[in-house]
């Protein structure tokens, strides 16, 4: 029987089948951030249990961290215990931990990748929703519970259902000044923020030869917007080069033979999905969010919708209480809406790529006045790598605060957030109520268009503004 | 460990709202705790007290006779929202063992079974009768080993757990109890299969 490649992953990996339906799948690798873990290992201390394959698990502290004057102990004392519980807890279980003062900490889904922890082929689980993101490298990579953390770190295994399969099959190029991001938001649109929800997609066609392993990681990152637990790319030349010298990907022999299996990790030809999408990039436009859903999104061209002109009352009802809280009014233009804030980072876009396509808007630019414009990379790795080619200094030069890596304002658990009532440009990927502070408006975005938001002082059309050299 | 569920006599409260989400079962504020013990204290938190932190005495579950119910009665879309699993410990918290709903969050419900609280799906007209037997002080009596459901002293339902997810209930185990007890061996004969075949991911780095 012609396979998926989710079928392929899943087969692979399967302990035993229950009767329900539901399987026992091993996990090869675990990542563990600090507030989704204490739990999970007061589960383990109660029982008296180790950890199974401590080398398996990796962890870093990244939601609750600030992202100024690391040098100096975290100001919120609650943050300050949770961070250095997880310090506690690693070390007592011998699980690999990243420090805080460490130039790889990071975003978990950064740095997996970042460090070639993350590998074609593998299981890989994280207490955290975005873990889709890792699905880019062709990996079987998913979020779970508390609870699940700690049944992975006792056990390697975790207890799953299988998902049906969704194809997206993209088609042409990017037109200039479009990004994933703009693709990822129309995907979603088109999808409906549940409209995935079961299914596994699998991104396919020829576009994908186009995009570079950051681009991949925000499409798959994204996919959890529109309710997929997971999402894949097939490993591609793209995707060996880029893991290649990794320090935790396999050397040598090693290395060589992974890849060979690596390259058996594609659908077949016949392999059928539950369903299918077709996506023609050519005609894409940068896309922005109006509402308080990431599926609320539309071209930067468009105009705020009108509730009242739905003809599904449900969905009416939740438009018209997302204009609310946002602040607008039905046919008003997104193009020309000010923002107070524009925040570049987080899993999504918080990568070296993404910070090039915001310094090629913001070279020889300054940031508006009435905006605060704050840049957070993904890892101290990426903050390193921008600071050596220069894209450190053109951020610095525009006006932006250039900060220390972690998720920062994409959940506002760190102190970093927008007040009541401001409008934020965020290349994050929920603009759900409250989500980067409370009675703030987030209008999701891509890198360039959060930075033509910042020197424009409103939310604009990336492709009017001229590239500067 | 959860407490067994084996037997269960008890009013119930009646939250008929819809989409009653993990945020006002567990408000975000609350995420930076590090305990599992305790959370009970935020339990439906902005609804149970006032801005002051006082009892607020119109919430059911602090009307005499009502307080210590272990059983909710809710609306659909019961724990949809984000995937805390801290909403599903502050229940158990409190003592609640049964949730019935139209229908739930789809991990809210994953969630609750791994920790010991049982989620009963039932079309919305029986949840609105059982609604007005809660609010009349009618007794809900669960018999796990039975697998039935009692109000009033009348049969409302079989359960309808699968073998394995009743042992579980009657025990107290939760789902890393009963992989540790069942499936280790499992495990570990996929485990050295597995490094067979892909030997780079055993490999120390
Ligand atoms: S950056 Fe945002 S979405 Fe990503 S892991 Fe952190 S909080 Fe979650």
């Amino acid at each position: 029987m012609p396979r998926t490649l989710y079928d392929k992953l899943w087969d692979s990996h399967v302990v035993r089948s229950y009767d329900d339906g539901s399987a026992l799948i091993y996990v090869d690798r675990h990542l563990l951030h600090e507030v989704s873990t204490p739990q999970s290992f007061q589960a383990l201390d109660s029982r008296g249990l180790s950890v199974h394959r401590p080398e398996a698990n990796l962890a870093v502290a990244d939601h609750a961290v600030p992202t100024l004057n690391r040098d100096r102990p975290i100001a919120d004392p609650m943050a300050a215990r949770q961070t250095a519980l997880l310090q506690r807890n690693v070390a007592k279980h011998n699980i690999p931990y990243i420090p805080l003062d460490d130039r790889r900490q990071g975003i978990v889904h950064v740095i997996g990748p970042e460090q070639g922890f993350t590998l074609p082929g593998m299981t890989l689980a994280c207490g955290d929703s975005h873990t889709s993101t890792h699905g880019a490298f062709g990996a079987l990579a998913f979020g779970i519970g508390a609870s699940e953390c700690g049944i992975v770190m006792a056990t390697q295994a975790v207890v799953q259902r299988r998902a049906r399969t969704m194809c997206v099959r993209l088609s042409g190029d990017l037109p200039l000044g479009v990004t994933t991001k703009d693709l990822a938001l129309r995907l979603i649109a088109v999808l409906g923020a549940n409209g995935a929800s079961g299914h596994a997609i699998e991104y396919v066609g020829a576009a994908l030869a186009g995009l570079g392993m950051e681009q991949r990681m925000t499409l798959c990152n994204m996919a959890i917007e529109a309710g997929a637990r997971v999402a894949l790319v097939a490993p591609d030349q793209i995707t060996v080069d880029w893991l290649r010298g990794r320090p935790m990907a396999p050397k040598g022999a090693d290395f060589d033979a992974a890849v060979a299996y690596w390259q058996t990790l594609r659908s077949d030809p016949e392999a059928r999905y539950d369903r299918v999408v077709e996506m023609d990039l050519t005609t894409l436009a940068p896309h922005v969010t109006w509402g308080t859903s990431p599926e609320d999104a539309l071209p930067i061209t468009g105009t705020v919708p009108d509730p009242a002109q739905d003809d599904d009352a449900r969905r009416a009802q939740r438009r018209q209480r997302a204009l609310d809280y946002m602040g607008l009014e039905p046919g008003q233009a997104l193009d020309g809406l000010a923002v107070d804030v524009v925040f570049i980072g987080s899993c999504t876009n918080g990568r070296l790529a993404d910070l090039e396509a915001a310094a090629e808007v913001l070279r020889g630019r300054r940031v508006h006045p009435g905006v605060r414009a704050i840049a957070v990379p993904g890892s101290g790795l990426v903050k390193a790598e921008a600071e050596a080619r220069g894209l450190a200094q053109v951020f610095r030069d525009a006006g932006f605060e250039w900060r220390d890596a972690g998720c920062s304002m994409c959940v506002a658990m760190n102190g970093d957030s927008i007040e009541p009532g401001q409008r934020c440009a965020s290349t994050s990927n929920r603009n759900f109520e409250g989500r980067q502070g409370r009675g703030g408006r987030t209008h999701l975005v891509g890198p360039a268009m959060a930075a033509a938001a910042a020197v424009t002082g409103h939310l604009t059309d990336v492709r009017k503004l001229e590239i500067l050299t | 460990m959860s407490a067994p569920l084996i037997h269960l006599n008890s009013r119930a409260v009646h939250l008929p709202d819809t989409n009653i989400d993990t945020d006002i079962i567990f408000p975000a504020r609350f995420l930076l705790r590090t305990d599992r013990e305790g959370l009970g204290d935020c339990a439906f938190a902005d609804r149970r007290f006032t801005q002051d932190g006082a009892e607020n005495p119109e919430f059911p579950l602090n009307r005499d006779g009502w307080r210590g119910a272990q059983v909710i009665v809710g609306g659909a879309g019961f724990g949809c929202g984000s995937s805390r699993e801290h909403a599903v410990w502050a229940l158990v918290d409190i003592g609640i063992r049964l949730v019935i709903a139209p229908d739930f969050g789809e991990i809210f419900a994953g969630n609750a079974v791994k920790n010991g609280l049982l989620v009963l799906r039932l079309p919305p007209e029986t949840c609105a009768g059982l609604g007005q037997q809660a609010e009349a002080g009618e007794t809900f009596t669960l018999d796990m080993r039975a697998q039935t459901l009692h109000v009033g002293g009348r049969l409302v339902c079989g359960l309808d757990l699968a073998r394995e997810a009743q042992e579980a209930f009657l025990n107290g185990w939760d789902e890393l109890d009963v992989i540790l007890n069942r499936d280790m061996d499992s495990i570990r004969d996929f485990e050295t299969g597995h490094r067979a075949r892909q030997p780079w991911l055993f490999a120390a780095s």
